[in-house]
């Protein structure tokens, strides 16, 4: 269960190079495709594959694809969103800056198949010295004659660039991202119309994730079917997880889809298991927007199935006893971590970064951060946790972007599942005053008080 | 929006001129005001790593757009500094992740040993420390950002050695060799 | 277009918008709208207000739409089906809209100008809950001169970016906008700027709360005791079509006419609005009528009113004995004779 897509090359020595990359087979799938295939062949390789966005929204990329506007005659425009900010998730840095010419064949051979003559990866700002990385590898690329006009003597032409933003988690956000490459806020549009008929400056966009785009040059080279055979159901081929928190071996890791989280966690190949050996008390699967799951759930489904690393498995039981793939992000907590203070934590994160659009985002974030924060203090008041949840509650699915959606979610899985150490904020104030209350005492020795005070 | 009635010199000479027309060259030639964002990095790291009103004027007027919309890109990102700040600003990620590996510690352990609050700079005008939001780093943590870099899997040591290097004139912040 | 608003069917042209369709329908189905402009392109979607329910997608598509719909920008499809104030999801959300709206707005509406024609306040009298369960201080913004005929109140407002959008599109030369982001976002100029400009003055009237008032009018009168006239005026800059607001014989505001959904119908120029103040500079038309529950129509002079005349003698200033017992003060009490007289009312 260990292809190597993606990470294949990662440890060869100056991979980042062009000549070393290009002696390891790369660039392949450009010539391949230019020269062999037409553009529509090239989308439906994809969508045979089973690809899926890796983002975290999981769409199929293939029909993504399918949907931009090429009747209207707009020049069209491939956006790789690299705008990596989800809490939890580092993969598509690792890939940027270890290969940086596989995403840039990656785009290259997309942009052929969209039809595409500028093409643009937005990064984030805080990676600048990958930006850099990028910049040093595009012109490579340009040198090498894969970039710039009438590539491989087929008459096509592609300029690609990088474009750094600059703070903004919101601004991986598709519409977002799309304003801020356009120069202004990244305030997420009103959708629709969505990018595929009117993105980055009113043309047809198809806005893709890094680790996306860079499993496209496999799937050109060995087919979408061979893609396909890995991996479990429509969870196919291989997903990096980046894995953070209390675990023994923290890092970026290419799996196959399908293996159980148990093997992630427990094998030394992988995890290596819990930090310190100490117990484990709940997993984030999918960075911070999905529910945390807590101990009981993580390995076995609430019908008692192995929990596989894929997207239907990990959603198992929905959000009242699942939680979702998402971006990949694999946080991972021991007894010693306070569910609550981590949740006001994921509270000030979406406060910090909602855009202020739209007013269920913008008053409510900031809301719940002062509710959290009052109770992770020690001032919390019994009906607070109530007044949490109707908060969050209102706050999903009535914003125009999902980033309400994700501030809400930690906030009611956190309550879902970890009510009692709530209720023991509120009622056990001297108990908590110092942010790191369970390394001490963890609350598994303390619960007993909680059941024993009536209210 | 913040504005800093300190002075800054301005000075866009002939380097950062081309490098502004290359970034633009990234851009069709009707749609300068989308180079705005990476225009405006280049033109902070040479002004002492922030944009006074002045300078954010001078680049509405390169760029050929209102400076209103500069202003309101630039208060909307956090990675432009409004306000003068210390020559070596250490940015702390504090997200989730950081804080399970103990980056609030190591955060108060700095700003101690500089003696200064968080969001503070020293009266030297050296440092500056401020705690940020996810930095994707997670699986390195705790961890800070220094000019254009990471310094990762830190500890109290590191941070010593870090205060070390930057007091003695070791640390640049755009131009550390890039590891192959 | 069919398209049926709880239950209410209308025939509409494609590219009408949900909101659109129940404006046409009108009644208690249209959704309100705090962000949503319809002279002004690129509004609404913001507020979140005038969600929907849409049941059935279309003919075409019947399945229902899983999320509330901002029905603002929601254009209609053939045979969509949506409930406005019949389905219980979209109250609720009305509610909650509402409620993140107030917990940062000041309560200041006894001395706020836009008092009366506020629609956070028809909004809250509608929506609104009766306790608030936001126990935290309130968000503030320092004070900003934008000059001297507009007066900014930060606090007020609700970041529905009517304004940003008049000065990007009546005007050539925006100088303000939207600064900082989340719930620090806010209308500046960042510089302490001047808004000058001939079309400015229309910000005022586009404001949905007390955020952008007319400076030449603050704190001059509750609006509801003003009597509003349609007059016009030959104008080079516009169409010279306003409402005069009127004291007496003293003109104490000029605002561009405003229809039933508040939106003016047309845009008028700074020079009606703040330089003429002289009835005798107007063609007076007749009255400006109002929406029924206005609070406006308190001051109702379309119907004769008798005129209550007060007499008073002059001895009564005085204190005599008779007087007091009229009004019987407690301090003096009645002889139990004296208040059989009084309870007969012979007095």
């Amino acid at each position: 269960m260990a292809t190597k897509i993606l990470l294949e090359h990662a440890n060869v020595p100056g991979i980042k190079t062009y000549d070393v990359y290009r002696q390891n087979g790369g660039y392949r799938s450009v010539e391949k495709a230019l020269k062999g295939m037409t553009p529509d062949e090239v989308v439906e390789e994809v969508k045979t594959s089973g690809l899926r966005g890796r983002g975290g929204a999981g769409f199929p990329t293939g029909m993504k694809w399918s949907f931009i506007d090429k009747k209207s005659g707009k020049p069209r425009h491939l956006v790789c969103n690299a705008d990596e900010s989800e809490p939890g998730t580092f993969k598509d840095r690792y890939l940027m800056e270890y290969i940086p010419h596989l995403l840039i064949e990656g785009m290259i051979t997309s942009s052929y198949a969209l039809g595409c003559n500028l093409s643009y990866i937005y990064i984030r700002g805080e990676y600048m010295w990958v930006y850099r990385i990028l910049e040093k590898a595009i012109k490579e690329a340009y040198a090498a004659g894969w970039l710039g006009k009438n590539i491989l003597g087929t008459g096509w032409d592609l300029d690609l660039h990088v474009h750094c933003g600059a703070g903004a988690y919101i601004c991986g956000e598709e519409t977002a991202l799309i304003e801020s490459l356009e120069g202004k806020r990244g305030n997420p549009r009103i959708k629709p119309p969505f990018p595929a008929i009117s993105g980055l400056w009113a043309n047809p966009t198809v806005v893709n994730n890094v680790e996306s785009i860079s499993a496209v040059p496999w799937i050109i080279n060995n087919t979408g079917a061979e893609y396909a055979k890995i991996g479990v159901g429509r969870s196919t081929g291989t997903k990096l997880f980046s894995v953070s928190g209390h675990v023994k071996n923290p890092g970026v890791y290419e799996i196959d889809m399908g293996m159980t989280v148990d093997e992630f966690m427990n094998s030394d190949q992988y995890l290596g298991g819990m930090m310190n050996d100490r117990p484990l008390k709940g997993l984030i699967p999918g960075g911070s927007s999905v529910p945390i799951l807590p101990s009981h759930l993580i390995f076995k489904t609430a019908a008692g199935e192995d929990r596989l690393m894929t997207y239907e498995s990990l959603a198992d039981g929905g959000f009242a006893t699942g939680s979702s793939l998402g971006s990949g992000g694999f946080i991972v907590y021991n007894d010693t971590a306070c569910i609550v203070r981590n949740t006001w934590n994921f509270s000030r994160f979406y406060h910090h970064e909602s855009c202020g659009q739209c007013s269920p985002c913008r008053e409510g974030t900031g809301w719940m951060e002062k509710v959290l924060h009052r109770i992770e203090n020690g001032h919390g008041r019994e009906e607070d946790i109530d007044l949490l949840w109707d908060i969050q509650r209102k706050i999903e699915g009535n914003t125009i972007c999902p980033l309400g959606d994700a501030a809400a979610w930690p906030v009611a899985a956190a309550i879902r599942h970890f009510r009692d150490e709530f209720e023991y904020h509120v009622r056990f104030p001297e108990k908590i005053k110092n942010r790191d209350h369970f390394v001490a005492e963890p609350f598994e020795k303390v619960k007993h008080l909680v059941a024993k005070q009536v209210v | 929006m913040e504005i800093s009635n300190a002075k800054q010199v301005i000075n866009i000479d002939a380097a950062l001129t081309a490098r502004i027309d290359e970034l633009l060259s990234h851009y069709p030639a009707d749609k300068r005001k989308s180079a705005l964002l990476p225009v405006l990095h280049e033109v902070q790291d040479a002004h002492d790593n922030w944009l006074s009103i002045e300078l954010q004027d001078k680049v509405a007027e390169i760029l050929g757009i209102k400076p209103i919309e500069v202003y309101e890109v630039v208060s909307f990102y956090t990675m432009y500094n409004q306000k003068p700040i210390g020559k070596y600003m250490f940015e702390f990620c504090r997200t989730s992740c950081c804080a399970l590996r103990g980056a609030e510690d190591l955060m108060d352990y700095t700003c101690n040993k500089l003696g200064i609050k968080e969001g503070e700079t020293t009266p030297d005008g050296q440092f500056t420390v401020v705690g940020v939001e996810c930095l994707g780093a997670c699986g390195y943590a705790p961890m800070l950002q220094l000019g254009d870099y990471y310094k990762e899997h830190l500890t109290k040591e590191k941070v010593d050695a870090l205060i070390d290097d930057c007091r003695a004139g070791k640390v640049d912040l755009h131009k550390l060799t890039i590891t192959e | 277009m069919k398209v049926t608003i709880d239950g209410q069917e209308i025939d509409v042209e494609p590219g009408t918008t949900i909101l659109q369709a129940a404006r046409m329908i009108g009644g208690e189905s249209v959704p309100p709208a705090m962000c949503y402009y319809s002279k002004l392109k690129g509004s609404g979607g913001k507020c979140r207000c005038c969600l929907v329910e849409v049941s059935k997608g279309s003919e075409a598509d019947p399945r229902p739409m899983p999320k509330l719909m901002a029905s603002c920008v929601t254009g209609v499809m053939d045979g969509m089906e949506v409930k406005s104030i019949s389905s219980e999801r979209v109250v609720d959300a009305r509610k909650s809209v509402t409620e993140f709206l107030l917990i940062n707005h000041p309560l200041d509406c006894p001395v706020c100008d836009q008092a009366g024609e506020c629609d956070l306040q028809n909004l809250s009298f509608k929506h609104g809950a009766a306790k608030t369960r936001f126990i935290e201080e309130k968000r503030t913004f320092e004070p900003e001169n934008i000059g001297d005929k507009i007066q900014l109140h930060m606090n007020r407002c609700i970041l529905c970016y009517r304004c940003v959008m008049t000065a990007d599109q009546l005007t050539d030369n925006r100088v303000h906008g939207v600064l900082n982001r989340g719930d620090h976002s806010q209308i500046s100029t960042a510089i302490s700027k001047a808004i000058d400009n001939e079309f400015s003055g229309n910000m005022i009237d586009v404001c949905p709360v007390g955020a952008l008032t007319d400076k030449t009018f603050r704190f001059k009168q509750r609006v509801w005791f003003n009597k509003p006239y349609n007059a016009h005026r030959d104008c080079d800059k516009c169409c010279g079509k306003t409402t005069l607001w009127m004291f007496g014989n003293e003109i104490q505001r000029v605002t561009a006419r405003k229809d039933v959904y508040h939106e003016v119908e047309e845009f008028i120029c700074n020079e009606c609005r703040f330089d003429h103040k002289d009835p005798a500079d107007w063609v007076i038309e007749g009255p400006r009528k109002f929406e029924k529950d206005s609070v406006i129509n308190q001051n109702n002079y379309t119907r004769q009113i008798e005129p209550v005349k007060i007499e008073t003698e002059h001895n009564i200033l005085l204190g005599r004995d008779q007087d007091r017992k009229k009004i019987s003060m407690p301090a003096v009490p009645l002889k139990r004779e004296e208040a059989e007289i009084y309870k007969e009312g012979n007095v």
